[in-house]
């Protein structure tokens, strides 16, 4: 909302600089976001007077002018042909400064001094609408008398400054000069000088010539409207002009002008339209009917559904209400009657139609935050009054006014006690009166009387003292409450659930691997690019039915395709060495349920030097170990399209899988674009909580030695070192301790297709110093077992 | 033989005195000390003297003897402390060199920021509470007194799966869930992704972090309010800092404010971060709106409290000094290197 100071002050006769307006409204709770002046962006320029014009002997498109600037003459070349002697223009003096950004010099044009520049009213920042007797090409000819060297700012009306208001959505009344006017002056003690105009007489009878019905009463509270004839469309008067111009709006015409400075002042839009096109004189304002269309004033035809609400004539919509009028609805050349809409209309109807339409104009923005249906008359007479003013036509007499569902005023009990328990403060009864009265409230009986120009106060019962706390507390000055520390204890931590997670995260940097924070949503291509079959549930997600564009428009089933998006970035910028890890949502469709389940995975992922499967499984296990999983088993998974089928592993804790582990499929690489082998690990962070290891209890440190055996055996390739291990450890049972692959070996001292594998054995009795015996029936056990699978002693 | 010793100790002496290494030294103990060494030779030769002298003669070998293994005690100390002055002087590194390394991660600036929020929290007696991020317009929206047509939701975009379901604009559904789900004293923050339909530049992101606190018991006041946030601010980002409240408005709150602190670049005089203002935007908070609570299931009359929250990005972007936000999506490891 931009406002002029210069037009706030007729009614709220505040004094200080911009500086601190700018602060105390923000502070009480009208935020100024910016303000400026036209005058901040112009210096050094004055009036001046043409005293003579000549040729300038060295160019036929040339002038050479003797102006007067009140102290002194100068001579100054010009380019312009509509000057004449005795003309007032805005002179540019040597190292001045024009609001286009052009910066004047004097300087010599063919040979003579030109000590300035006369201006142009494109120059000064302004078009024909803001001075329509300015001549467009050429040097503007100010059509008022200012003594010479008068600064053109002043002149022109440019001193003014416009203020730029954040209104938050409860506060409609503040979108208007009259709002913040009453606002300022609580702000700064001043009076508020609420204008009260009135209707003024005319000749004839409205109803003569026009009758409103209102059909939809729940969504239309009010429509009154006034009618003048013998139209006269001529520009408005320079005054009007500039208060238009300072708060953002083009001047366009008389008839324009005057519903565009009421519904600035009151916040209030208003509609004139040609009286001729309103057919059966009847203005209904009803639901559209199916099948109605509009062509609205901007030229497109659009359809009407029987949810909004529009101004309809005898046979059609000529509006859609508080949105936009029908294509005739303006004031032509050949208008002699127009009808002065003020109305009010529901909110929430006015958003649906503008919603439904995609037409959001000025006044939508405004009647959707609803809109105060006193305003109707006085904004109506405000309207007639500058009629008469500006001689815009002749005023019919008498006003049609249907108000269905006025606005009654609220009443609230005075309760100190509970405002100040709220605020947690001890302001007396007589300071929050006064507040309160400043801004338009009464007390009467220790009663609070809600303008109705404030619908957000005491909507609800519940809510009526806090509305009324929040009054006070503005005005008194947020920043002079008290600051308290809350009594009682709390005490808090995290959970276990939330413990675990910081302690992987923990442990993966640790390990080496750096956080990433990525998007939620995605492509869909992304399941392409990951080799996901057409079947999968994968292929399944949730999909967001506005989204930005198709790159945000799925929520993610997997988190490795945001992982493969952040790794193909490191890998494009020629990082070699990479481990990364996401602790990521995915969001997955559950039959039957309406909201998707949302599981927290540990994405992780490393490709470079030494980087290879085992590297990851290896960082795996220590996160295993460190939470003190014991029972791990990595499960071959070929069924996993993602992944290279040889290449792929469930980790299976207590029977169920955790995580899948592996090399990415050579397939989704290249699609990827990445040469490098890229493995990741997907851990489910709730499964994976369900089997961390119970808080260990302390052995006793062993009393006895151990005793170390290795053993080398040859075997077919296929045997998986974990089958060996396995029957290690079923068949030496409690004695063994431990047991360690240390060697792998395959080449041309074995038979083609066989391995050797060694291994060392710690074994150890807990009660006794270990006898040979027992370790060598452990032995002998190994080797019987394993010879049952076709695992023999390498000799 | 008195005469003997005499110059065998002397001798001696100087020989030790000239010893350059543990060997040398060796072979004059060997030498005088030995079994076959001077000073044996010379007490062997006691026999002959006679029991008058005997007496004398053995107190000044022992002396001598002493003399002599002290000298050598002493040289030797002496030599090796020369060996391992020599030794320290070889031993020496460039400690310049790098050490050997190990890898280490690195956490992201966002979850940086939001560890040591938590820690604060939690510090106040805050519990950290989490929601689903796609959530039902009810708990989004509705219960947070913003029905489907109310004008506060255009100043939040918002992303919809069905007319009913939402990706969360902000984590106070997480304030709905907690009050349906627990009585009063609550005492929380919910820290999580939050997303509008903004599109990405600089400052703007279709997602982004919020985190949001809520407090409800018997009367708690506005006063509350301001102290919570100022020493939480306080804390965060040093004693210095200063804070204002200004009148806002939220739904959900009444009344509702907006906190800004000091600038923490120049300190409150202006400059270019916070526009020339000295101030800047922090965060929104207000005293929970009754109809809220009521909505909730909580008696509004017995129990009052208040709520805020801030966006992450912002303040970890002020924090890092970090210009652009979608350098945080990104996660180029050379931008997470830095933190």
């Amino acid at each position: 909302m931009d406002v002029s100071i210069n037009w706030l002050k007729e009614y709220a006769p505040f004094d200080c600089d911009m500086r601190t307006f700018a602060e105390d409204m923000t502070m009480s709770g009208s935020k100024v976001e910016v303000y400026s002046s036209e005058k901040d962006k112009i210096k050094n320029v004055v009036v001046g007077k043409v005293l003579s014009l000549e040729k300038h002997p060295n160019a036929d498109k040339l002038t050479i002018c003797n102006i007067d600037i009140g102290e002194k003459q100068l001579i100054i070349v010009t380019g312009a042909k509509n000057l004449k002697v005795g003309d007032l223009v805005p002179v540019a003096l040597d190292n001045s400064l024009l609001p286009c950004g052009k910066e004047i010099h004097a300087g010599e044009l063919r040979g003579v001094m030109s000590n300035g520049m006369l201006c142009s009213l494109g120059e000064l920042g302004f078009t024909k609408l803001d001075f329509p007797n300015a001549e467009e090409d050429g040097i503007m000819v100010l059509d008022e008398e200012w003594p010479l060297g008068t600064p053109i700012e002043k002149a022109l009306g440019m001193d003014d400054y416009t203020v730029e208001f954040e209104i938050t959505p409860n506060r409609p009344d503040c979108l208007s000069v009259l709002g913040l006017a009453r606002e300022a002056a609580a702000t700064f003690n001043v009076p508020f000088n609420e204008p009260h105009p009135k209707m003024p007489e005319g000749e004839g009878d409205i109803n003569d010539f026009l009758s409103v019905k209102i059909t939809d009463t729940e969504h239309c509270m009010r429509y009154a409207a006034a009618m003048i004839k013998n139209v006269r469309v001529k520009p408005s008067p320079k005054w009007l002009r500039e208060k238009l111009r300072v708060c953002g709006v083009r001047p366009i015409n008389n008839i324009v002008d005057i519903t565009n400075y009421v519904m600035l002042l009151y916040g209030h839009p208003m509609h004139a339209f040609d009286h001729k096109y309103v057919k059966g004189n009847l203005i209904d304002v009803r639901k559209a009917r199916k099948g109605e269309e509009i062509m609205t004033l901007d030229g497109v035809q659009r359809k009407l559904n029987d949810e909004m609400l529009v101004i309809s004539d005898a046979e059609e919509p000529i509006a859609v209400a508080g949105v936009m009028g029908g294509e005739y609805s303006g004031v032509y050349e050949d208008t002699n009657m127009v009808v002065f809409e003020s109305a009010c209309f529901d909110g929430p109807k006015v958003r649906y139609a503008s919603r439904q339409l995609g037409l959001r104009t000025e006044a939508s923005g405004k009647f959707e935050k609803g809109l105060n249906p006193d305003n109707c008359m006085p904004a109506l007479a405000k309207a007639m009054e500058l009629v008469v003013e500006l001689d815009a036509g002749d005023i019919i007499g008498g006003v049609i006014d249907v108000y269905v569902s006025p606005r009654t005023e609220r009443k609230v009990p005075f309760d100190t006690n509970r405002i100040n328990k709220i605020l947690g403060t001890e302001i007396s009864k007589d300071e929050m009166e006064k507040t309160l009265v400043s801004l338009g409230f009464k007390i009467e009986n220790d009663t609070v009387i809600v303008p109705t120009h404030r619908y957000d106060i005491a909507k609800d019962e519940v809510t009526q003292y806090n509305d009324l706390a929040e009054e006070i507390a503005r005005m008194y000055g947020y920043n002079k409450l008290p600051g308290t520390i809350m009594r009682g204890t709390a005490t808090a931590r995290l959970t276990q659930r939330q413990q675990f997670t910081k302690d992987v995260i923990k442990y993966l940097l640790g390990l080496g691997f750096y956080e990433i924070e990525t998007f939620s949503f995605y492509s869909p291509k992304n399941f392409d690019l990951l080799n996901i079959p057409q079947n999968s549930n994968l292929r399944n997600p949730v999909v967001i039915s506005n989204p930005l564009g198709e790159d945000t428009s799925v929520m993610r089933t997997t988190a490795v395709a945001s992982m493969m998006n952040v790794v193909q970035r490191n890998y494009n910028s020629r990082i070699d060495n990479v481990s990364l890890f996401e602790n990521a949502t995915e969001y997955h469709v559950v039959e039957g349920k309406e909201l998707p389940k949302e599981i927290e995975k540990f994405v992780i992922a490393c490709y470079g030097k030494g980087k290879d499967f085992f590297y990851l499984k290896g960082a795996l296990e220590k996160i295993l170990w460190a939470l003190n999983i014991e029972d791990v088993k990595f499960v071959r998974n070929t069924e996993n399209t993602m992944y290279h089928p040889g290449r792929c592993a469930d980790v299976i804790v207590d029977g169920e899988v955790v995580a899948t582990i592996g090399e990415l499929h050579p397939v989704v690489l290249e699609n990827y674009g990445i040469k490098a082998k890229v493995c990741v690990c997907e851990l489910d962070g709730d499964k994976l909580f369900e089997h961390i290891g119970a808080v260990k209890q302390y052995k006793a440190l062993a009393k006895f030695p151990a005793m170390t055996r290795d053993f080398a055996f040859v075997c077919d390739d296929d045997i998986s070192n974990g089958e060996i291990i396995d029957i290690i450890k079923a068949s030496c049972g409690e004695y063994l301790e431990s047991v360690k692959l240390f060697d792998i070996y395959k080449g041309d001292r074995l038979e083609k297709g066989k391995k050797s594998l060694a291994y060392s054995l710690v074994l150890r009795d807990k009660n006794a110093t270990l006898t040979d015996v027992i370790a060598d029936k452990c032995t002998t056990e190994i080797l019987e077992n394993l010879e049952k699978i076709g695992v023999f002693l390498r000799r | 033989m008195k005469e003997q010793l005499e110059s065998i100790r002397l001798a001696t002496l100087e020989q030790i005195e000239n010893a350059k290494t543990p060997a040398e030294i060796d072979e004059i103990r060997v030498k005088v000390l030995g079994k076959k060494g001077e000073i044996t030779t010379i007490l062997k030769q006691m026999g002959k003297l006679s029991a008058e002298e005997r007496p004398v003669m053995g107190a000044l070998v022992n002396e001598i003897r002493e003399i002599v293994e002290n000298a050598i005690e002493e040289k030797i100390k002496k030599i090796n402390a020369e060996l391992l002055e020599k030794q320290l002087v070889e031993e020496k590194l460039d400690i310049t060199l790098p050490g050997t390394e190990f890898s280490m991660g690195k956490r992201h600036p966002i979850q940086l920021v939001l560890d040591e929020l938590k820690e604060i929290f939690l510090g106040m007696g805050f519990s950290v509470a989490a929601g689903p991020e796609v959530e039902l317009d009810k708990y989004n929206f509705e219960m947070l007194n913003m029905p489907k047509s109310h004008p506060s939701r255009d100043t939040q975009d918002t992303f919809y799966i069905t007319e009913n379901i939402v990706l969360r604009t902000q984590t106070s559904p997480v304030q709905v869930r907690t009050m349906l789900d627990k009585k009063p004293p609550i005492r929380i923050i919910a820290p999580g992704r939050v997303y509008r339909a903004d599109e990405v530049d600089a400052t703007h992101s279709p997602l982004f972090h919020q985190i949001e606190g809520l407090v409800i018991d018997e009367n708690i006041t506005m006063a509350d309010l301001k102290g919570t946030l100022e020493a939480f601010i306080k804390n965060l980002f040093g004693e210095q800092t200063q804070v204002r409240f200004r009148p806002h408005h939220f739904a959900y709150t009444e009344p509702s404010a907006e906190m800004d602190m000091t600038c923490f670049k120049c300190g409150g005089k202006g400059c270019r971060l916070c526009k020339g203002e000295g101030w800047i935007e922090i965060l929104g908070a207000g005293i929970v709106n009754p109809v809220v609570l009521e909505a909730c299931g909580i008696d509004s009359t017995k129990y009052s409290g208040f709520a805020f929250g801030m966006g992450l990005e912002r303040l970890t972007m002020m924090r890092y000094d970090i210009d652009d936000m979608r350098l945080m999506y990104e996660n180029d490891m050379r931008f997470l290197s830095q933190f």
